[in-house]
């Protein structure tokens, strides 16, 4: 939780209860809602390529959160997100094939599975931190990942799973402008429950062991219990995410939770912000556009120079190496993420024509 | 016949863990002195095996001479890697270390991907025989090499640390880097140096591999099995490394064994490693010589 320092004449905090609202600001809520108005009148202009991206961001969105919550609020490492968000996907997947739980309802329950697993991983973290904890989680991917190939009756194995489409009061969802209406209301609520969470005491909690967890353990935090409730906040998330993305593509294969996944959610907590909730879903929003804005920039360059064909033939690897150098260059150039450089373009204009 | 199967399993075992132990030593020598955990250990060896294929079948250079430049390359480029990328992240918390050396190796290895293909290249032949005989069993003579060159790191290694010039300042710097600094050892080299010798003898380790199995993306595993070996033996310990590459060797041919005569559970050894690595940290975060660090307020 980073709060502003920047804010605007006339806005007095009388009780703790008002400096701890959501929404700093009435200006920053009426912000929000209108990017809401904006994002529910988004699928009636947009084409159903660009809709798709945005459901794309919509469930990654939701699971980068949990990892931020995890690595950004409660300074935990993990590089096994990926594993639990195919968890979510292929837990939902189960729930409503096996037990015909509908789907709607599959979905949170997927992530309460979810949510267990993850407590069971996060033992370690109880006990170890920084770089043991990556390693440990590092392990825990190649494990479940190993337990998805194997795990026929829960995962059909190497045959994957087929999810089924959602259904809301006997009227099927199809089609990606209405999915897109479901995804949006998950990430709404699932970033109110965030943004919330964070202003609790279990959020403090989780800023304090971040900061100083031996400082945080005399204040009397239970660190062990803090660090295991922050695996399994942000595996809830993670599996709701997994689980949306499961039945948005109708088809579940352990192929898609590899490292790679793994490496890209934390891409994006870094490109947007770590411990950000905005920033999340401004640096997911860059990491989904980025294979894209490559290809783009890949084509322009056949239309200015000419066909050349070891570019195109390499263009599934040039978009892997801008994932890479984009996570390096973001590291060295703006460590504080995108959410940083917003700041500064507000205060610029706030300040303007004085910014000293 | 299980039990030949087994022997061979074992040898197997002892030189592919000798070779992990190599790898695990140069991630280790990175982590002692730079603090530095590098997640792109498996991209040197895939820089330095395709590196020296490139010399010896597209420049068609002979392989005595291929090598050397393969290290003069990789020496070059781990002094370049840490003073372009990591220098700037020194101070960072541990998180944008891990995810800088993340970011790289993914980068390499997209980078290398589309430049020579995703299929393996068998390496042209170097030894004139197919396999050499070690107490009735046959063993690739790459393998034998591979076993005599670790072992000549590994002698080097500890001559290197012990007696020259730059390895105590080294040995300094890790044990405390103000005070190294402050006795006029430039840490800017240390660093440097560190990056260089890691790059190199990790690309060695990628042509021994690439000679064995053909020069392929997979190498880069190794930098993945890396990481039970050196938790194993302790993330601070060279020793520790090399009996943690070796314990990583054994158990997962062992898994192996165990898999095909009796579990029947397929791909058991890939797993198991990791199984251990959990195992270890919840027993012994520290591994077996690692040092322990006690915190006070």
């Amino acid at each position: 939780m980073i709060s502003s320092s920047l804010i605007p004449c006339g806005q007095f905090k009388t009780s703790y209860a008002r400096d701890t609202t959501i929404f700093l600001t009435p200006a920053s809520r009426n912000f929000c809602i209108l990017g809401l108005v904006v994002a529910m009148a988004a699928p009636w202009v947009l084409s159903n390529y660009l809709i798709s991206l945005l459901i794309q961001i919509g469930f990654f969105g939701i699971a980068a959160l949990g990892l931020n919550i995890l690595v950004g609020c409660t300074g935990q490492i993990s590089l096994g997100h990926a594993a639990f968000f195919g968890f979510g996907a292929f837990a939902s997947a189960w729930l409503n094939n096996i037990f015909g739980i509908p789907v709607l309802l599959a979905i949170p329950l997927a992530g309460v599975m979810t949510t267990l697993l993850g407590l069971l991983f996060g033992i370690p973290a109880g006990r170890l931190k920084g770089l043991y904890l990556a390693i440990a989680t590092f392990a825990s991917q190649f494990i479940l990942e190993d337990f998805f190939s194997r795990a026929n009756w829960f995962t059909g194995g190497s045959s994957g799973a087929m999810a089924g489409p959602i259904n809301l009061l006997g009227y099927e969802v199809s089609g990606d402008r209405a999915f897109f209406y479901v995804v949006l209301a998950f990430v709404v609520v699932m970033f109110l429950l965030g943004t919330n969470l964070l202003r609790t005491r279990d959020g403090r909690a989780f800023v304090a062991v971040r900061d100083h967890y031996l400082s945080a353990e005399v204040m009397g935090i239970n660190l062990t219990k803090y660090r295991i409730l922050s695996f399994g906040i942000s595996s809830f998330y993670a599996g709701v995410g997994g689980a949306l993305y499961g039945h948005y593509l109708g088809y579940v294969s352990a192929e898609g939770f590899t490292i790679l996944l793994s490496i890209q959610f934390l891409g994006m907590i870094i490109i947007g912000g770590m411990g950000s909730v905005m920033g999340t879903l401004m640096g997911t929003a860059f990491m989904v556009l980025l294979p894209e804005a490559t290809e783009a920039a890949v084509s322009t360059i056949k239309h200015v120079i000419g066909d050349i064909p070891a570019v195109t033939s390499a263009l599934a690897y040039i978009k892997e190496a801008a994932i890479g150098l984009a996570i390096v260059l973001f590291l060295i150039f703006e460590p504080d993420g995108l959410v940083h450089r917003w700041r500064l373009i507000k205060s610029y204009w706030k300040l303007y024509p004085f910014s000293y | 016949m299980t039990s030949s199967l087994l022997l061979q399993l074992i040898i197997n075992g002892l030189i592919v863990g000798t070779l992990y132990g190599v790898v695990a030593m140069c991630f280790v020598l990175i982590y002692k002195s730079t603090q530095v955990v590098n997640f792109a250990q498996g991209e040197f060896l895939l820089i330095g095996a395709w590196t020296c294929w490139w010399l010896v079948t597209s420049m068609e250079l002979p392989f005595w001479f291929a090598f050397p430049m393969t290290f003069v390359f990789m020496m070059v480029f781990g002094i370049v890697l840490q003073m372009v990328v990591l220098r700037p992240l020194i101070g960072e918390p541990v998180i944008s270390v891990i995810m800088v050396t993340i970011g790289l190796s993914i980068f390499f290895q997209a980078v290398i991907k589309s430049i020579f293909g995703v299929w393996a290249q068998p390496f042209p032949e170097i030894f004139p025989v197919k396999s050499v005989d070690v107490f009735g069993l046959a063993v690739q003579p790459a393998y034998l090499m591979s076993l005599v060159v670790s072992l000549v790191i590994m002698v080097a290694f500890a001559w290197f640390f012990k007696y020259s010039r730059m390895g105590l300042a080294m040995r300094a710097t890790a044990f405390n880097q103000q005070v190294a600094q402050s006795l006029g050892i430039s840490v800017k080299n240390v660093f440097a140096m560190a990056w260089a010798i890691s790059a190199m003898v990790s690309a060695l380790a990628g042509v021994v591999v690439g000679m064995v199995n053909g020069v392929s993306s997979a190498l880069s595993f190794f930098g993945i099995k890396v990481f039970p070996a050196v938790i194993v033996g302790g993330l601070d310990s060279i020793v520790g490394a090399i009996i943690g590459g070796l314990i990583i060797g054994l158990l997962e041919n062992l898994a192996e064994y165990a898999d095909g005569q009796f579990l029947h559970l397929g791909n058991l050894y890939t797993v198991a490693p990791f199984y251990v690595l959990v195992i270890i940290l919840m027993i012994k975060p520290y591994g077996l010589f690692g040092t322990k660090t006690i915190e006070r307020v």
